[in-house]
């Protein structure tokens, strides 16, 4: 088991420290950490589940717009922010495990570590009133 | 591989009787297989490495300072070794990468009026100054891994193998930042895995628990949490390192019997200034 990168290791202690939601994710998007704000998002826990693959969590966070048509990947800040290293912005409804509907808007950003190297992202979530 | 503690004190030279045992200059740790010399940090003790070198070898090592950061402590040292001022003497200066500013303007806020009267750029030897590369790299017979660690601003740990032997220098570390459950989660602790199973780990333990406790975030550790990370590393041998500049050799020896006992798995020391370890 290969330890993480410095840069991940404070991004979580950053994101622990926090009353806000915040993902991490790796290069490949598997959600390497989620703070425990951010576990009513996932419906799950973090002691429970560790770590997820892309493919495992995606199945879990289905974001949807006003009228409950799912989102395309592409168009999600955390995606955006993988693939074209950019911060990126959105607003966007999501229906947890617990079957409750959240209006969030979500900011996501690369880590890019020292010595420009591209590391993960980073995406913190504000839940908004409903209007 | 033959290693010499020049400087084993944190933060500010505390030298005074009360100290004397241990030492109060500040990080310098040499490293040396005859031919190449590798001082680990430019604390105060790297005068005394310094004046040595004049007085005992009519012939020098290839040179490398390697620092692990910027903090006074681990460069205040630097206008005071005297190999700098020898006339076309080579020495290599490495340090970690910045996001403000390159090594040389870096040491040069310190070497350079109005804290320092000589300029870097004036010194007689003929200076080379090298960010550190990540990963691994060699000199001499010396292959060198580096990694960034949790401390405040740049900071590097270094590991040095020659053969089968490690050693790994770590003088500034708050292991427990970042991983929640310290020290039971490897895979999100610093440090882990530029330590993992070396023979000599010399770390920071500039605090007691109590101490720790009212200074978490400062980027250093209790001794609890030296001990626990060698224990997590699985390193062979801790020397316990950057000793409190207001605590007295009595009283590092009362903390050490406080929380060292002889059925841990790794043999722990109180670094101590002057001593020498062959390996």
């Amino acid at each position: 088991m290969a330890q993480k990168e410095i840069e991940l290791i404070l991004s979580r202690q950053f994101a622990d420290s926090l009353d806000t939601p915040i993902f991490i994710t790796d290069t490949l998007g598997n959600l390497l950490f989620y703070n425990v704000p951010s576990e009513k998002i996932l419906g799950l826990k973090y002691k429970h589940t560790g770590p997820m693959p892309v493919e495992e969590w995606s199945t879990v966070f289905k974001p949807v717009d006003a009228i409950g048509n799912p989102l395309a990947p592409e168009k999600l800040p955390l995606v955006i922010s993988i693939r074209d290293k950019k911060p990126a912005q959105a607003d966007f409804w999501i229906e947890g495990l617990d079957g409750t509907r959240r209006y969030l808007s979500v900011t996501s950003f690369p880590i890019i570590g020292r010595g420009h190297r591209f590391l993960g992202a980073i995406a913190i979530f504000w839940e908004n009133v409903e209007e | 591989m033959n290693i010499t503690y020049w400087g084993t004190r944190g933060s500010l030279p505390t030298i005074k009787p009360e100290t004397l045992q241990y030492g109060g200059n500040t990080s310098c740790v040499s490293v040396s297989d005859g031919k190449t010399l590798l001082i680990l940090d430019a604390g105060t003790g790297i005068r005394n490495l310094g004046d040595s070198m004049v007085r005992d070898m009519g012939t020098y090592f290839d040179i490398h300072i390697l620092l692990t950061h910027f903090h006074l402590d681990h460069i205040q040292g630097l206008g005071f070794f005297k190999p700098l001022f020898i006339d076309g003497l080579k020495i290599h200066i490495w340090g970690p990468p910045s996001t403000f500013g390159t090594l040389r303007s870096n040491i040069s806020k310190y070497m350079s009026p109005p804290l320092f009267p000589v300029h870097l750029r004036d010194l007689p030897s003929e200076l080379t100054i090298s960010d550190v590369p990540k990963g691994t790299f060699t000199i001499g017979n010396f292959s060198i891994s580096s990694d960034f660690i949790c401390h405040p601003g740049p900071t590097l740990g270094y590991r040095i193998t020659e053969g089968d032997k490690s050693m790994t220098y770590i003088p500034d570390h708050e292991p427990n930042i970042g991983s929640v459950d310290f020290p039971n989660n490897p895979e999100w602790t610093s440090g882990f895995d530029l330590a993992y199973k070396t023979d000599l780990l010399i770390h920071d333990a500039q605090f007691s628990p109590e101490e720790y406790a009212q200074k978490i975030g400062w980027g250093h550790s209790s001794i609890q949490h030296s001990i626990d990370f060698a224990r997590m590393v699985e390193a062979a041998r801790l020397d316990l390192f950057h000793h409190d500049p207001g605590r007295n050799d009595k009283e590092l020896e009362a903390m050490y019997i406080q929380y060292v006992d002889d059925t841990m798995p790794v043999d722990v020391f109180l670094a101590k200034e002057g001593q020498k370890i062959a390996m």
